[in-house]
């Protein structure tokens, strides 16, 4: 019983992930002082960073596909601006 | 003249307009972020504040809640809206303005008293102004505009600029851009002028015991235009 639900618990979780950057013109303060303290610490051959966001998106939706399409939606809804962000769905699990 | 102010969870300078519009003859009803229907209003206030902790991106929770539908309804049939500071940030957020406000530029909080220079007096939240400059308070973290090259075009070519950050003689330059904004943009309108959204706060400067009269000078032609 405990085993069946577990496999049903499995069954029924679908971890999808996204990576949200922000687009290349886009001024990153954040990014340049995190450069700068690295360069500062002895990492002195970094070029330029740039700090984005990830979420794992954590659905009951089963069939891969429409769990992606499903996030590709929240993406242009809310979770990514595309004034200033880039997104990219790298995965499922 | 009604006018209704929005109250978001966050929000914190939803009295202070309140206070603002009240003291020069408005008759204003706050209204809470989680109702469906606005009261008969001539003008709609977006507050500053931090709504929703300004998780995810600034103004980006509130563009979603439920009074929002009607407020976008409102304005899309022509009903004035104003957006000051997280207001602003949620009018974009929501597609009722272009453009975004980023981290501003030196990472600082910034909270301060800074001069503006009217762009534009063609509408109705400027019309008869009888300053060109005035002398707004900021407070804030993400206030520095940007927009895409092709977004700025079109707003230049629609004459979409209210206010720029300048010095108290209306000079533009770098040194007086307080955040990084492009082209030191510090208020914008939609491209049918009914809706404005900026990042100095005119409902901090209607005392000139506390802090200064160029306020009072907004508000009063603003009831003014209204009527």
């Amino acid at each position: 019983m405990l085993q069946k639900s577990a496999q049903l618990k499995k069954e029924n979780n679908m971890k999808v992930s996204v990576i949200i950057t922000l687009k290349k013109d886009v001024l990153d303060p954040q990014g340049k002082v995190i450069h700068q303290t690295l360069n500062d610490m002895g990492f002195n051959d970094i070029n330029e960073i740039r700090q984005g966001k990830y979420f794992v998106i954590d659905t009951k939706e089963t069939d891969e596909k429409i769990a992606k399409e499903k996030v590709k939606d929240m993406c242009k809804k809310l979770l990514v601006n595309l004034v200033i962000e880039d997104f990219k769905i790298i995965g499922s699990q | 003249m009604n006018s209704s102010v929005i109250t978001f969870p966050g929000s914190n300078c939803d009295r202070d307009m309140d206070v603002a519009l009240k003291k020069f003859g408005f008759k204003n009803k706050m209204v809470w972020h989680d109702d469906n229907e606005l009261p008969k209003s001539d003008l709609v206030v977006l507050p500053g504040g931090f709504s929703y902790g300004d998780y995810l991106r600034c103004g980006s929770m509130a563009s979603k809640s439920k009074i929002m539908q009607s407020v976008i309804n409102f304005a899309k049939g022509g009903g004035k809206v104003m957006g000051i500071c997280n207001g602003f940030q949620i009018l974009v957020e929501s597609g009722l303005l272009p453009g975004v406000l980023l981290r501003n530029k030196y990472l600082e909080f910034i909270c301060k008293n800074v001069h503006v220079k009217i762009n534009n007096k063609k509408n109705f939240f400027f019309k008869d102004f009888n300053k060109d400059t005035l002398k707004f308070h900021i407070a804030h973290n993400e206030g520095s505009y940007f927009c895409s090259n092709e977004q700025l075009k079109e707003i230049r070519d629609n004459n979409q600029i209210a206010l720029f950050y300048s010095d108290a003689d209306g000079n533009i330059d770098e040194k007086n851009n307080p955040n990084g904004s492009v082209e030191n943009i510090a208020g914008i309108l939609n491209k049918e002028m009914n809706i404005l959204g900026m990042m100095p706060h005119p409902e901090r400067m209607i005392d000139p015991a506390l802090s200064g009269e160029d306020g009072s000078i907004f508000f009063k032609n603003l009831i003014n235009n209204l009527k």
